[in-house]
């Protein structure tokens, strides 16, 4: 079996201990950088009239900062992962169209919930995660990062 | 016919500005265009002349505030900064946010919007994909303050030096009464942006490590005694020009003393490369094209609109042109255009820039013309994140001036403007 797993700030650490469940899959970890952030950074200076610096060494030091950080999850993950082999990815874009794009050779994709873990409902799923759930080829596993919330925390049904 | 003559050298040179065709410096549109507005009769040469003299001592000034970023950023004070809001938030997201807004906050104010936007938020956005932490909402603080936190010092932004000849307040009491309406633009973003990113901020803390980043204090003393400076040569009568440059000629001449012959030589080049004397000579351009604007029908009609008493109301309604205007070509022309028209009355002057600096955090690029425009060009066929940015320019923007404004009516009410 090949498992993808979407690491993201945050949550991964709960995505590496699901691993454990499958002690024979062939493990991919995968980490999006999100281009959106570093690109609205690089961008920035367009907005000061005048000052057009050619950033070309600005940008490429955000884009070496980003990478440098991804890389650094990435071995924290492998770390914590132990003595299991596994293939590690860095993908640059829209975390979601990269994740699902991802998926296109793997059988299981393991994600967490990156939205509000304090109740159960659809708030603790993100929009790139909603995305992804909604849109991925293959299998998905959705993991709480935290334990779950109890069902106390379902509103109850409307009085009809 | 001399309307729309002006009005197009203005768009032509805003135009050039937003698209940079080849990466030519902006003043390459904007000097010609200058030229023209002379040779046309639409500024006779004496009010370009004059003008440029009224400016000429604020760009001087604005040159060296560059510098003295520039050269803070050579000597890692931005990099150390960085590292230390990292290990003093300990992955906390909102820990983290709120040092970002205490350090955005003062770095804007102490070393002008370029230095936060082309410096610090490099900085933090590595500080925060370091720490394993998502990088919105401290990236988008600090995006934000740049603009905001702009209000408090002359030298925070260049609007506020275009602004200051101009009213007859001192550089003390111009801090004196924008301190009220700069805690309060503060407060009111940290407040939406806590709101606003609170599925962000609610995870759990990161667990990356900082590289650790050497102090460096000498840098640090020189900047905190050129703005104890700022206070101290005020009653002296020294003009705090010279005491920005004294502080970035202390930091030149500290560093070339420990560099080999050859790294002199590149670092005498970055530096005057960083003085950016094109920017410099823009800014002159600029100001001759906007007054051609300004002595038209077109600069006449929102002479109109704008109020002429600095009651709460028309200062509400000046900082709501003003932030349109900035929207529409840019703060500086906003401010060029707007400031002699309200100068009689200072408190006036001071709600329009309140307007031209929160104005600009409707957009990342600074104005809606500049977002549309370059969008038009396909100077990037997606941009970033635009959608989200607005969003959430939507909701500071309108706050901010309110609350910025009510802030200043206080402060005016409070201490007065003479």
């Amino acid at each position: 079996m090949r498992i993808l797993t979407w690491l993201m700030d945050g949550t991964w650490e709960a995505c590496v201990d699901a691993l454990g469940d499958y002690p024979d899959a062939d493990i991919t970890l995968m980490y999006v950088i999100d281009e959106r952030v570093t690109g609205t950074v690089r961008d920035l200076p367009a907005g000061l009239l005048g000052r057009g610096t050619s950033g070309g060494s600005r940008a490429a030091a955000i884009d070496d900062a980003a990478r440098a950080a991804a890389t650094g999850l990435l071995d924290a993950a492998r770390a914590r992962l132990g003595d299991r082999p596994a293939r590690t990815i860095v993908r640059t874009g829209r975390p979601e169209r990269e994740a699902v794009a991802a998926c296109a050779d793997a059988d299981l994709l393991i994600l967490a919930r990156d939205g509000d873990s304090s109740r159960l409902g659809p708030h603790s799923i993100g929009h790139h995660t909603r995305f992804v759930v909604d849109h991925a080829p293959c299998s998905v596993l959705l993991i709480w990062p935290d334990r779950a919330p109890g069902l106390g925390t379902i509103p109850p049904p409307p009085r009809h | 016919m001399t309307t729309a003559v002006s009005l197009l050298l203005l768009a032509a040179t805003l135009g050039f500005a937003i698209a940079r065709p080849r990466d030519l410096p902006e003043v390459v549109a904007a000097a010609p265009a200058a030229a023209l507005c002379v040779a046309l009769g639409l500024v006779p040469l004496r009010a370009a002349g004059h003008e440029i003299a009224v400016l000429g001592p604020t760009i001087g000034f604005l040159a060296a505030i560059l510098l003295l970023a520039h050269l803070a950023d050579v000597e890692g004070v931005f990099a150390y900064a960085g590292s230390l809001a990292g290990r003093a938030s300990q992955g906390d997201p909102r820990r983290l946010l709120q040092i970002v807004f205490l350090l955005a906050s003062v770095c804007t104010a102490a070393l002008s919007l370029d230095a936060t936007v082309v410096l610090l938020t490099p900085v933090i956005l590595a500080t925060t994909t370091a720490a394993h932490i998502r990088p919105r909402p401290a990236v988008y603080a600090c995006t934000h303050l740049a603009n905001s936190a702009s209000l408090l010092l002359p030298v925070s932004n260049l609007t506020n030096l275009l602004a200051l000849p101009r009213i007859g307040l001192s550089f003390w009491r111009f801090t004196g009464l924008m301190a009220l309406p700069w805690l309060a633009v503060i407060l009111t973003e940290y407040a939406i942006l806590r709101l606003f990113f609170a599925r962000d901020l609610r995870n759990r803390p990161g667990t990356g490590t900082q590289p650790p980043q050497p102090a460096p204090v000498a840098a640090l003393a020189v900047i905190v005694l050129t703005l104890a400076g700022f206070g101290a040569a005020a009653p002296l009568g020294v003009a705090p020009a010279w005491i920005a440059a004294g502080g970035a000629a202390i930091l030149f001449g500290v560093r070339l003393t420990r560099l080999s012959r050859g790294e002199a030589r590149r670092f005498v080049r970055t530096t005057v490369q960083a003085l950016n004397a094109p920017f410099l000579a823009f800014v002159a351009c600029l100001g001759v094209v906007v007054l051609a604007v300004r002595d038209s029908a077109a600069g006449r009609a929102i002479a109109t609109l704008l109020p002429h008493r600095a009651s709460l109301l028309g200062l509400l309604i000046a900082a709501g042109i003003a932030a349109v205007l900035a929207n529409l070509v840019n703060n500086l022309p906003a401010t060029l255009m707007m400031v002699p028209v309200v100068g009689h009355a200072p408190g006036l002057v001071l709600a329009t820039l309140i307007g031209v600096n929160v104005g600009p955090n409707l957009t990342y690029v600074g104005s809606l013309a500049t977002l549309l425009w370059r969008r038009i060009l396909h100077v990037r066929d997606h941009p970033p994140d635009a959608a989200q940015f607005l969003r959430l320019g939507a909701l500071t923007v309108p706050a901010c001036l309110i609350t910025g404004t009510i802030a200043l009516w206080l402060a005016i009410t409070i201490f007065g403007t003479v």
